[in-house]
């Protein structure tokens, strides 16, 4: 039996029979990470060292200039901070209405019946499949007859229904066990109350990966702002960003670029890292049966 | 007595409609969401193909013209788009699917501390989707000689004359690939992670007994079959975003169409047609049969991992 060791999945200790496996996984994990590493470094490079040719990967004195230029700079109409300022209060407004309509939905879909669940059931599996940029051209038509352009709502409502979001609370909901609730009904326990103290606080994981999900959504997103939105004070700063960088050619444009970039990255990174526990939870429920 | 189960019943039949009532409340704000930013557009975009529409006259109903055109008259779509979205499409959706998968086995096969740091990793291009992620291979792809990759190869003196890996057709759509792959490690890829770390290892170790002998037949007999729920999730995640990154081109190249069409995927050529030609009924006509495919590739990786009843 001894030769069971080896094939250990989620094993408790490093075994020098794993190496096999590092060996692969490193190089791999460092190629997906090196572009990252990259903008880190740009993004302090100071301007000599961006025209330094042959260029060096990492930086040798590092600055805040590219910072300073972009909070400085002039070649739009509303200051950057402004920009920034939008993407925070989307990205906070998409998350806190997504995670509470989803978990809605989501337990009303598990656990309640009423009419049309079935069907409302069968098209959000269907909708898993649904490729945004198909309905670009008809979505802008029903955004328009709603009187959304240039209203800061369009940031979310259009994208508040994740049907992959719904999907993963839903499968969540439906691994607590249906006892557990006929005992909360019996002891007088209403539905609402039932949403309120027994599911919202078993589904913490799934709420978070909603969370995650949606931030990705909000933060990264230029295309809304830039199909929807004229008025320069309400565009978010992924627009900003992907307007610096038409001029990729401008060497100190490539630091500022850089500089926008970490900005963005780095919110995305930390969160994840905080969720991380949370979301390989959600998606241990995550299959397709 | 009776009284007694008449009252019951009576109060059963009272929760049921206020569950009903509370369901239907519940599920009404996503549901309404749901509707008209999802549904009615798919609808909408169904009807508009068989139209002719300019986003300033009145849609005016012209039968299939717009889908016969599509698949006789179109040139661009024949020759470049269909040919494009398929290498596209295979190299991205089922390469980067099963790399994703063997990535996600062998993160099971090491103890959780590192696992985590490198799950992180590959992980992490996902966190730069969209924007960002433009931004950083065009400075590393960059054609004049400060690129950093033509830098890279013109002081090791692979390469005479800095390469346009971003204008030049021949290039444009391997770098395409590349990046899209980079950054795919992403839902899909989590949920397999999670579905390999589930199996329950008793299975294995039943399987050794009955003499299973090493690490291939553990993935096919007993890893996949496991696991087949989060293989579709994985599955249909791909598909959903090999054709959800078919602006990478424009972005990366800056023009569409992308030069001589040698990045023109559906996605871009929807955009072309809808947003720069103003040609609406063609472009929901294109739209159609994009959501058509994505449909039918969603029903080919049921068919391959959906458990039978």
């Amino acid at each position: 039996m001894a030769s069971l060791g080896g094939t250990k999945i989620n094993p408790s200790k490093f075994h020098y029979s794993q190496l096999k496996f590092y060996f692969i996984l490193v190089p791999v994990a460092l190629i997906m990470a090196l572009p990252i590493v990259y903008i880190f470094s740009h993004a302090f490079k100071p301007i000599e060292e961006l025209f330094l040719w042959p260029p060096k990967f990492l930086v040798r004195r590092p600055t805040l200039k590219n910072f300073k230029d972009l909070m400085q700079t002039t070649s739009t109409a509303v200051p950057m901070a402004r920009y920034l300022f939008n993407s925070v209060a989307i990205t906070l407004g998409l998350v806190f209405v997504s995670i509470v309509i989803s978990t809605m939905a989501g337990y009303a879909l598990s656990k309640l019946e009423f009419k049309l669940k079935k069907p409302l059931l069968i098209l959000n599996n269907i909708a898993l499949m649904f490729v945004g940029a198909s309905v670009v051209i008809p979505r802008y038509l029903v955004v328009e007859k709603l009187g959304l352009l240039d209203n800061f709502l369009v940031y979310i409502l259009p994208t508040v229904a994740m049907p992959v979001g719904l999907f993963l609370v839903k499968q969540f909901i439906d691994q607590i066990p249906q006892d557990l609730l006929e005992a909360a009904r019996i002891d007088g326990a209403s539905d609402l109350r039932i949403y309120w103290s027994i599911i919202l606080p078993l589904i913490k994981p799934a709420i978070a990966t909603i969370a995650i999900v949606s931030f990705q959504m909000a933060w990264n997103d230029a295309g809304i702002a830039n199909l929807y939105i004229d008025n320069e004070a309400l565009k978010n700063f992924a627009f900003y960003m992907s307007t610096l960088t038409t001029q990729t050619n401008i060497v100190t444009g490539q630091g500022m670029a850089a500089a926008a970039a970490l900005i963005m990255f780095i919110p995305n990174l930390v969160i994840f890292i905080i969720l991380q526990r949370n979301v390989m939870n959600t998606m241990a429920h995550s299959g397709i049966k | 007595m009776e009284a007694v189960v008449e009252k019951k019943k009576t109060k059963k039949l009272n929760y049921k409609k206020k569950q009903g009532i509370l369901g239907t409340l519940f599920i009404s704000p996503y549901a309404l969401a749901f509707l008209t930013f999802i549904v009615i557009p798919v609808f909408m975009g169904i009807f508009l193909s068989f139209t002719a529409f300019d986003l300033i006259r009145m849609p005016k109903f012209i039968g299939f013209n717009n889908y016969i055109n599509l698949l006789t008259a179109d040139d661009v779509f024949m020759q470049k788009v269909i040919p494009n979205t398929i290498k596209f499409a295979f190299f991205t959706g089922p390469i980067g699917y099963l790399l994703a998968f063997l990535l996600a086995w062998l993160l099971a096969q090491i103890p959780q501390k590192s696992r985590t740091v490198l799950a992180l990793l590959i992980y992490s291009p996902s966190l730069t989707a969209g924007v960002a992620m433009g931004v950083m291979w065009k400075i590393i792809f960059s054609g004049d000689q400060s690129g950093y990759l033509n830098a890279m190869l013109l002081n090791m003196r692979m390469i005479e004359q800095p390469i346009q890996w971003l204008t030049d057709p021949k290039y444009l759509m391997t770098v395409m690939i590349i990046v899209t792959i980079w950054g795919s490690m992403g839902i899909g890829f989590l949920a397999m992670l999670a579905g390999v770390l589930n199996i329950n290892p008793e299975l294995y170790e039943a399987a050794y007994v009955d003499g299973m002998s090493n690490k291939f037949q553990e993935i096919i007999y007993i890893t996949i079959p496991s696991m087949k729920p989060q293989m579709l999730f994985g599955a249909v995640m791909s598909i959903v975003g090999t054709f959800n990154a078919g602006a990478i081109g424009v972005i990366l190249s800056g023009t569409n169409p992308t030069p001589q069409n040698a990045g023109q995927l559906i996605v871009t050529h929807i955009d072309d047609y809808g947003f720069i030609r103003y040609d609406m009924g063609y472009a929901a006509a294109i739209s159609v049969m994009l959501l058509l495919l994505v449909y039918l590739m969603g029903k080919l990786a049921k068919s391959l991992f959906q458990e039978k009843e």
